[in-house]
């Protein structure tokens, strides 16, 4: 998927995230702030390049705000940004298949 | 991956708690409280901007977390908005237990979720007919139509009123005793149990309210509800230890169902227990009873 335009997905509640995906040519590009940064920052950070290899994204440029999220709403977070900077995060999500 | 095994249409559910699929801070630990059921919502709770990301968030959760014995309900977007298909696909896909069709008002509606939810079953590779529907009736039209929708698919579980929205529709607000409500929860109920379902009785807002909570809660259990829709996890227990049963209930249900497997084994169908005639009649009385039993960890013995 080409990030096409920017999207936000998420809040700043404890337990969530907000992520902002921002089109880019540069490959991926991580601005990520956390509140468990010390704990869990590397693995923080893998869980969103992962999601990205599985959404096929090799561009752009993404702003993390972590509230101590869990690995599976990461994933949500992030999923949802992308689709939505695509405009089509509405119907027809591939469940199960690049979303897992 | 947690694969969560089939769920059963019959079951105790005596407690449903309502949940904000899109809060990830309410769904992550929910199966902590004891409720027999969650019930993640993707309507209401859930403002019209956000339908897209509750989805990914209640697909994860799905997926992830390990609600135990907790059984999984969803409540999806009603047939009227563009939202209910794709909250079914992400349903299925995720092996949510069961659906709660919103403001259902004939058994055309359940019919139109149930082949949806056939269609996902088969996209997403999971067993044919395992979800379960529910259906939230909400106006009048969906009271007036409570058996049609009860026995429209072998999927459903259960009906729940919702109060809220029916007193919209009637012009009526909330009262003490329940008669704003009464017709309906009879109408709801006497069709759940002309069809052999399940009955859920509507949320009870005020949580201050200590003693109206009681109030309408034993009123429920006299008119023979299976349990309550619920918004906070202080409403768990009252639920709970009402609908249990007293020492002396299971002591008479034990002897009954014993009485029952001996003399109906030796050919005979009408006989007495402590006095007091039993016949076959009783015997799905008894038996739920020491359902309930068990569940409250009252009675440990293998008649049920």
């Amino acid at each position: 998927m080409k990030v096409e335009k920017t999207a936000v997905a998420g809040t700043l509640e404890s337990s969530d995230l907000m992520v902002t995906v921002e089109p880019s040519s540069g490959g991926i590009e991580m601005d990520l702030s956390s509140s468990v940064i010390n704990q869990y920052g590397r693995q923080i950070k893998a869980v969103v390049l992962e999601t990205l290899e599985r959404l096929d994204v090799k561009d752009c440029k993404l702003t993390i705000v972590d509230k101590g999220a869990l690995d599976c709403t990461i994933k949500a977070r992030v999923e949802c940004a992308v689709f939505r900077s695509c405009g089509n995060s509405d119907k027809n999500i591939p469940w199960g298949g690049a979303v897992r | 991956m947690i694969p969560r095994p089939r769920p059963k249409r019959f079951r105790l559910r005596r407690t449903m708690m309502f949940m904000n699929a899109q809060k990830p801070g309410l769904i992550k630990d929910a199966y902590i409280y004891g409720c027999d059921s969650i019930m993640l919502d993707l309507e209401d709770a859930v403002a019209e901007n956000q339908k897209d990301a509750a989805r990914f968030s209640l697909y994860h959760a799905l997926k992830t977390i390990d609600y135990g014995s907790t059984e999984v309900i969803v409540r999806i977007n009603g047939l009227d908005t563009p939202h209910w298909q794709e909250d079914i696909r992400v349903c299925v896909a995720g092996g949510a237990d069961g659906i709660r069709i919103a403001k259902c008002e004939s058994a055309q509606d359940v019919l139109t979720v149930e082949a949806a939810v056939l269609e996902a079953e088969r996209e997403f590779g999971v067993e044919e007919g395992r979800t379960l529907l529910m259906a939230a009736l909400e106006s009048p039209k969906g009271i007036i139509n409570a058996y049609e929708i009860c026995t429209a698919s072998k999927r459903m579980f259960g009906v729940a009123i919702s109060g809220g929205d029916f007193r919209r529709c009637m012009g009526t607000k909330f009262t003490k005793d329940g008669v704003d409500l009464m017709v309906a929860r009879g109408q709801m109920l006497i069709a759940a149990r002309a069809a052999g379902i399940q009955c859920f009785d509507t949320v009870f807002t005020d949580l201050d309210d200590d003693e109206g909570f009681m109030a309408e809660l034993m009123q429920n259990k006299a008119m023979g509800f299976d349990g309550k829709s619920l918004i906070n996890p202080k409403q768990i227990r009252p639920v709970h230890d009402l609908l249990a049963p007293t020492e002396k209930e299971v002591i008479w249900a034990t002897k009954v169902v014993e009485a029952y497997k001996e003399q109906s084994a030796a050919g005979v169908g009408v006989f007495t227990v402590d006095g007091k005639m039993i016949d076959i009649a009783f015997i799905p009385g008894a038996e739920r009873t020491l359902r309930l039993a068990k569940a409250c960890g009252m009675y440990e013995g293998d008649l049920v």
